[in-house]
């Protein structure tokens, strides 16, 4: 556990976290996790956030060491997709009984990395720690390192228990177990100016093959990509990229600093929701090869492309216009997200009444300050009952959010986008963004809207709240703020 | 006669299984107005919440008492203190149900203990409803949480007394495999025997997916406490599934009130069972409707039965549902060739197979693979399976997060029994379609390989 313990306060330490800087010795210790607060508390784990983080790697047998409920309530659960093996959707767990409690579960664990080896032969095998092993003492590192050495494959401890954290913990965990175990372990075949790592990305509804094209038109290779539609050998050799775009900003910063630091790979944090996020995005990667010692005219290929794609999308998005000038939209997101879609959105007509901050940095809401203005409204903590307050009294059009607030909007009968990891839309790069709108512009003008908030015709007129909510005027102010 | 085998492996692959106090928060989530509480760290809810969310595509009440490392060591009582003056100010349930969970049955937090503690550092909970529940994820099975769960309800909230009898009043406790569909079903059956049945836990006022008037927090609908404290003037408790035989006997145990259990209520046979003994309990006769849905089904019976005639059925399903669900299809004709589930019960051994394993999908697989099974019935993570080996793949149990309409899947009643067979034996035609057309060389072929 101290070896545990050392790793979360390294993690905690992050230099490159702009959030960081500001905080005195002491307050990097506690870490960025807020406390918990029984009974008011529903995010994931910490080992959530690991096997979150890692499962996208697709050749990969990931076993969870702990009893049924980590992986048995939980597997194929995950929206990424592979263009190859399906090995990363099967479900592994030790499943531990009473008797691996009492006399340990390091065996067990030690035989499930025999069995998996024999039968499904994977590229590597990750094994996630949980809080159950974690309390009795099962030392997971010294399992996978006895069960590497005997069986000749690489088996990867990932020290993530639940209850060392938050998600977003876990992530960074994972990052580490990237860094400890994987990373630097293999070389490619070849390498080429062009060599690029994808950090963050988990390629959920296949989105990253929304944006591949593009790269691939420019000749750039995603040597890894950490760890959408990845290969455990990608990982093993990411090492020798030029570059790296860090992608999800919070998740993996570590991975993209600590190689930055150990194999001189420089990296930029960006985006590849929202066309003028997609364009810098593409711009950035060019720069830092170039500055690698790729070829000058790479930045004018970009160019050219980006102003190809982007009067491609903005044609696209102008035929949506009509329909959509006007309507309002509650974005309710986090980090990035909270503004690299507003542009577009703005685009296309509609009018932004609302975007959450709860997961943003300071940088997020400057850039939210600078597309929307200074009196941006910017949601810190919206309940749900706010939020359904909000939408019924139809004082937004439609919201976007994550599948947690899914029924807060259909319930009130909302138009509502999922554009969070659940989604089954892929909506990255400047086809992305043009599909989100188009997404919009269906929800927002599906009949059914009129049709399922009609009241029975045996309601007392005015008293349902459907007609509460068609009668609602239209601009009342935010109320949480 | 089936032999009962749990399968010795060390690596659980493809889990059918899930978790106990999943299990538990799921039937306190059929009390209304309730806040299901899993005494562990964040990721136990979380995990639990997500599962809910996808199979019935409803927002879940499930909290957290956000067990930290450092809290697991020292032991939970100030986050359960927390947790439970959190809820009540937020939400203002009229019960809050707590399930343990493998962390804390580790450091062994005495529960019970804390919620005495927490009434004497409050007195203003004294008489507040908490009702906790062991359920360590290490042992038993989803199935087993609910069972629990339902027993600890009876046991905390039905007062120890004999009460005056009303006639028309009828208890039941459905097990977990019956759906928020089943109990309307049921609630109708009742009705038309002139009786009013309460469900514990009944699942279709809160999870059955309607319109609520306002935002609700916590559970929007089920059955109240006040009706629980009330079960005891029943004049029968009907058990469905034989999971719920602990609970029937706990109750019949506090109150006196007499209990049948049906292990069954989907097929012909059963269901005369059931309908003859409301019209025994009744005093009426059956009523017309019923009749005619009897024969409704033995004509779709007559009809399907030539989809499901010698199907080789590989089943995965827990102890109450794939008994029920596996000798309706014996009784159409089916062999089952496989049959796997999740946890001990005495209806195992009943199965028409030589062997039920209390295994994973993995074990499934390699023997629907192995003995050539031409019908998959699991939850929706068969579907991996069903894809690698082109079997036709009916959804049955929790998830089924792939599909639309799983609260309201009825395979109670004639009518539920009918529609079964009607919906399986299309899913078995375009099957057939889709993946076994008859080519000029379909037979020439299975001759050569013969020769050979």
């Amino acid at each position: 556990m101290t070896s545990l313990n050392a790793k979360i306060q390294e993690v905690f330490n992050e230099p490159a976290c702009g959030v960081n800087h500001n905080k005195t010795e002491k307050e990097r210790k506690k870490g960025c996790t807020k406390q918990l607060q029984p009974g008011g508390a529903a995010g994931g784990c910490a080992f959530d956030g690991a096997k979150i983080a890692l499962q996208p790697f697709t050749d990969v047998a990931h076993l969870v060491h702990g009893p049924i409920a980590c992986e048995g309530n939980s597997w194929d659960n995950r929206g990424s997709k592979s263009s190859g093996s399906a090995l990363w959707r099967m479900s592994f767990t030790t499943d531990m009984n009473e008797t691996d409690i009492v006399f340990g579960g390091e065996k067990r664990l030690y035989k499930a990395i025999k069995e998996i080896g024999e039968k499904y032969d994977p590229a590597a095998i990750f094994v996630y720690q949980t809080c159950v092993p974690a309390m009795i003492g099962d030392d997971i590192n010294a399992v996978c390192k006895a069960a590497a050495k005997k069986f000749g494959r690489p088996v990867i401890p990932v020290n993530s228990p639940g209850f060392v954290g938050q998600k977003n913990l876990g992530n960074k965990l994972a990052g580490e177990a990237l860094l400890d175990h994987v990373i630097g372990t293999a070389e490619p075949e070849y390498t080429t100016p062009y060599d690029i790592n994808i950090i963050g990305e988990y390629n959920l509804s296949g989105e990253l093959w929304q944006v591949k094209p593009l790269l691939d038109e420019l000749g750039i290779r995603i040597l890894s990509c950490i760890s959408g539609d990845g290969k455990y050998l990608e990982a093993a050799y990411s090492h020798r990229a030029k570059a790296a775009m860090m992608v999800c900003s919070r998740a993996m910063i570590n991975v993209a600093s600590k190689m930055e630091k150990r194999y001189n790979i420089p990296f930029f944090e960006g985006s590849f929701y929202g066309i003028g996020d997609t364009s810098d995005s593409l711009r950035e990667i060019s720069r830092l090869l170039i500055s690698r010692g790729a070829p000058d005219k790479l930045m004018f290929h970009t160019e050219a492309l980006v102003a190809r794609e982007e009067q491609k999308a903005f044609a696209a998005i102008e035929q949506f216009k009509v329909q959509l000038a006007g309507k309002r939209v509650l974005l309710i997101t986090g980090g990035v997200k909270s503004w690299s879609v507003v542009a577009a959105l703005q685009e296309a007509g509609l009018e932004i009444v609302g975007t959450s901050v709860k997961k943003s940095t300071k940088e997020d809401k400057e850039r939210i300050k600078q597309i929307m203005g200074e009196d941006a409204h910017m949601i810190d903590d919206m309940t749900p009952r706010e939020m359904y307050k909000m939408l019924r009294e139809a004082r937004a059009d439609i919201m976007l959010s994550g599948g947690r607030s899914q029924f807060v909007a259909l319930k009130a009968a909302m138009p509502w986008l999922d554009i969070n990891q659940e989604r089954h839309h892929a909506y990255m790069g400047y086809v992305g963004m043009v599909d989100l709108v188009r997404q919009i512009e269906k929800s927002l003008y599906n009949p059914i809207w009129e049709q399922v908030r009609q009241p029975a015709p045996w309601d007392v007129n005015g008293e349902s709240w459907q007609k509460k909510a068609q009668a609602a005027p239209a601009a009342l102010p935010l109320a949480a703020e | 006669m089936a032999i009962v085998t749990t399968i010795r492996k060390s690596c659980t692959v493809n889990p059918l299984k899930m978790s106990q106090p999943v299990g538990g928060a799921l039937a306190f989530m059929g009390l209304r107005n309730t806040m299901p509480l899993l005494h562990g760290s964040q990721g136990c809810t979380s995990f639990g919440l997500v599962l809910f969310v996808r199979h019935f595509k409803e927002a879940i009440p499930l909290q957290t008492t956000a067990m930290s490392e450092v809290a697991t060591v020292l032991g939970g009582y100030e986050n359960i203190e927390q947790a439970i003056l959190n809820i009540y100010k937020r939400t203002k349930p009229d019960l809050i149900g707590i399930c343990s969970t493998g962390v804390t049955e580790i450091k062994g937090d005495d529960v019970e203990g804390f919620i005495k503690l927490f009434r004497m550092n409050h007195p203003e909970f004294t008489d507040y409803p908490i009702v906790y529940v062991s359920t360590p994820d290490f042992s038993g099975a989803f199935q087993d949480g609910w069972d629990k769960a339902v027993t600890r309800i009876i046991e905390a909230l039905v007062p120890a007394q004999v009460l005056a009898r009303d006639p028309r009043h009828v208890n039941v406790l459905p097990g977990c495999h019956i759906t928020a569909g089943d109990i309307d079903e049921l609630h109708e059956i009742f009705e038309n025997f002139g009786m009013e049945a309460v469900f514990l836990p009944d699942l279709s006022g809160s999870l059955d997916g309607h319109i609520p008037d306002d935002f609700t927090p916590t559970t929007l609908g089920g059955i109240g406490v006040d009706e629980i404290v009330q079960m005891g003037s029943a004049n029968w408790t009907i058990a469905i599934g034989a999971q719920m035989s602990a609970a029937a006997q706990a109750l019949q145990a506090r109150s006196g009130v007499p209990f049948r259990l049906f292990e069954r209520l989907c097929g012909l046979r059963p269901n005369d069972e059931f309908f003859a003994f409301l019209s025994e309990i009744s005093g009426r006769p059956v009523p017309a409707k019923y009749r005619r849905q009897r024969s409704q089904l033995i004509d779709a019976m007559l009809d399907g039965h030539f989809y499901t005639g010698g199907r080789k059925l590989a089943i995965g399903a827990e102890p109450d549902l794939l008994y029920d669900i596996a000798s309706l299809l014996h009784e159409m004709g089916a062999e089952i060739v496989a049959a796997v589930t999740t946890t001990a019960s005495p209806v195992l051994e009943k199965l028409a197979v030589d062997e039920v394993l209390i295994g994973d999908l993995e074990d499934l697989e390699i023997r629907a693979s192995a003995r050539g099974a031409d019908l998959l019935l699991t939850h929706a993570h068969g579907r991996q399976m069903a894809a690698r080996l082109e079997l036709p793949f009916f959804r049955i149990g929790l998830p089924i997060f792939d599909r639309l309409g799983a609260a309201h899947i009825v395979t109670v009643g004639y009518k539920g029994t009918r529609n079964l067979i009607f919906s399986m034996a299309n899913l078995l035609m375009e099957h057939n379609e889709t993946y076994h057309k008859p080519t000029p060389d379909s037979w020439r072929r299975a001759a050569q390989e013969e020769a050979v």
